[in-house]
């Protein structure tokens, strides 16, 4: 087990495009960090970096003390679990197990055992002799974990291992590798564009656009803070409504600082409130339902209980410190001053 | 599945004519008049046909020559096969790794399969010719005498560079489409897994390319064995003293310049069950057997 250190790492391409630059994430030994962003804002990348799959154009990648941009990705002492499970279909789930051991010289009872430990561990025992296109989706999904168990690595790296399996088992494989992480206790760097399977899964997530970080801290540090409008609108579902400050300018709590953002849950239904929505649509969640509409030519949505009729006008109230400014020009968070 | 019926009999019928009419005429027609002419023999000035049986074939498998035929046909085919599948395998494996004008090589490399082999032959015959050939010119300052039309091993090379030369682009296409067709990210597990480049290209690659092997491994036999009658027509004629006499010019040769129609027509028969055989193997493995 190591701690990961991404020290001002960027990406280049042949042609001159950037597709990652100055990324500087330290991740502790035993740390979750799931890398979530747009798809093409680079996460992928720089997961591939890490991994050495892809070289380096700027900036270190340290695992432990060891600065790891010239070592092969054999060498790195990482797992990688692939996003369509990359496992060898003419080898056994067995010998898909054992054959980055088998490549390392490991003697054979050691490989058993450990072969033993993961699929115990996973519970793939009876398929230890089928092909992988034997296997269901979710059962490929723990094949593509366990031979990163089997290597006990430094780290773990996933590629958006998720997105391959439909809903209702990417919820329980959601679980399954928090659970095995707890376990195992092993370093991961985690890629996804599902905000939610981030959420869920890291003990910090980075939220990365256009090539750089935008922000980075705890799952609820993130939702309750988000630094950029970026953040605010990627993170959370539904998403937070920005609106143009001056369209609303003559709300309580609002500066003209350009963009201002309110999640969903914090409007309420008020006869009196301050703001009055027009209803466009509504959407029926079951617990809950999401109204959407417009006020002042600015789209908004709320999140309602899902009893009751709605009306085509609603007035809906807020709490002042529920607000979130941003800057119009950078989209940086701005803090009052109150 | 849906089937349409016709009101009417005879149509079906009508549409079907022009390809049962080709089919007839110049398959099954040539080939029922092969296996009857395999049973008779012909005088010498072709006046009297007598029914002989399987004498023809006897005569084969007690012939000299035609078990000579038989071997340099074997050899022949092998190495045409080794040689333009190695060498496809290994351009493919080249243009797979390229990142830039991937597409302008693989253009290039599929021409030759535009010439006809004949000309291929005349080309590559051009190419070793002893007197004004280049390549004799250059072999001849590295020490080495080439004539290929006395030494029966400089003509069986010049036949298979020239037959292999042609079947390179085909074999490279079908490589290649094998090759972009295995995901990158198995060879990057096996190359985190701890697996160099040579080891992954045998334990992950070759045996995923494996049904494209086995494929072309069929086609290209049946290439060597009945295609290359045009190769070796312009090169070598089948000599020197039937060094590169394979078994499709054997018959073509004793029977067109020979006159022997009856032997002829049994080498034909031979052939025939041949590639029965070879089909036989295709439909049963290829289409089955070779999946992983």
């Amino acid at each position: 087990m190591a701690s990961i250190t991404l020290d001002n790492l960027g990406k280049i391409y042949a042609g001159g495009t950037r597709a990652v630059g100055g990324v500087n994430i330290d991740i502790a030994d035993g740390e979750f960090i799931v890398l979530v962003g747009p798809s093409g804002c680079g996460k992928s990348t720089l997961l591939r970096m890490v991994a050495g799959l892809e070289a380096i154009s700027e900036g270190q990648v340290r695992i432990g003390d060891r600065v790891v941009n010239e070592t092969e990705p054999a060498d790195r002492d990482i797992a990688m679990v692939f996003q369509n499970y990359a496992l060898y279909p003419h080898m056994s789930v067995r010998q898909n197990l054992a054959y980055g051991l088998k490549n390392r010289g490991t003697p054979k009872a050691e490989i058993e055992r450990r072969v033993g430990i993961a699929s115990d561990i996973l519970q793939i025992g009876p398929f230890l002799d089928r092909k992988p296109r034997a296997l269901s989706g979710g059962q490929r999904q723990r094949v593509a974990m366990g031979r990163a168990i089997v290597r006990e690595p430094a780290a773990f790296l996933f590629d958006e291992p998720l997105s391959n399996l439909d809903a209702k088992l990417r919820v329980a494989m959601r679980l399954e590798i928090k659970e095995l992480q707890k376990r195992l206790r092993t370093t991961s760097l985690y890629v996804t564009h599902d905000q939610l399977e981030a959420m869920t899964l890291a003990d910090r997530l980075v939220v990365l656009n256009g090539g750089k970080v935008e922000q980075i801290g705890t799952p609820l540090e993130v939702y309750r803070r988000p630094a950029s409008a970026f953040v605010a609108g990627f993170i959370g579902s539904p998403a937070m409504n920005l609106i143009d400050s001056r369209a609303v300018a003559h709300l309580p709590g609002i500066t003209d600082a350009g963009l201002v953002g309110i999640r969903p849950e914090d409007l309420s239904v008020s006869p009196d409130g301050p703001i009055q929505m027009q209803v466009l649509a509504v959407e029926e969640l079951g617990a809950q339902r999401l109204v959407h509409g417009q006020t002042g030519g600015e789209r908004l949505t709320i999140t309602l209980p899902s009893d009751g009729p709605i009306a085509h006008d609603l007035r809906l109230s807020y709490q002042p410190q529920a607000l979130h400014l941003f800057d119009r020009e950078t989209g940086k968070r701005l803090d009052r001053a109150a | 599945m849906k089937r349409t019926l016709f009101r009417n009999q005879l149509l079906p019928w009508l549409l079907l004519a022009p390809q049962l009419i080709i089919t007839f005429v110049f398959f099954l027609w040539p080939a029922a008049q092969a296996v009857r002419q395999s049973f008779l023999r012909e005088d010498a000035f072709g006046t009297r046909t007598s029914f002989v049986g399987f004498d023809n074939f006897k005569a084969l498998w007690s012939s000299a020559e035609y078990m000579n035929s038989l071997q340099v046909t074997a050899v022949f085919a092998i190495s045409v096969t080794v040689l333009s599948m190695g060498l496809s395998l290994l351009l493919a494996i080249a243009v797979d790794r390229m990142i830039k004008s991937a597409r302008v090589y693989s253009t290039l490399l599929v021409w030759p399969y535009a010439v006809a082999p004949a000309v291929a032959g005349i080309l590559w015959w051009f190419i070793f010719n002893p007197t004004i050939g280049i390549m004799p010119y250059v072999l001849s300052q590295l020490g080495y005498n080439w004539n290929h039309i006395s030494d029966k091993g400089d003509a069986m090379t010049l036949v298979v560079i020239a037959s292999a030369w042609k079947q390179i682009s085909y074999n490279f296409l079908f490589f290649l489409a094998g090759l972009q067709a295995i995901p990158a990210s198995l060879r990057e597990a096996a190359a985190i897994d701890g697996a160099g480049p040579v080891r992954r290209f045998f334990d992950i690659t070759f045996p995923l390319l494996s049904p494209t092997t086995f494929f072309l491994l069929v086609v290209n036999i049946v290439y060597a064995m009945f295609d290359t009658f045009g190769v070796i027509d312009a090169t070598t004629e089948g000599g020197p003293a039937q060094a590169t006499n394979i078994l499709v010019y054997k018959v073509y040769f004793d029977g067109f310049v020979g006159q022997n129609l009856g032997s002829s027509a049994a080498q034909s028969v031979v052939l025939m069950m041949l590639v029965l055989v070879l089909t036989v193997i295709q439909f049963r493995y290829v289409e089955k057997k070779v999946e992983y």
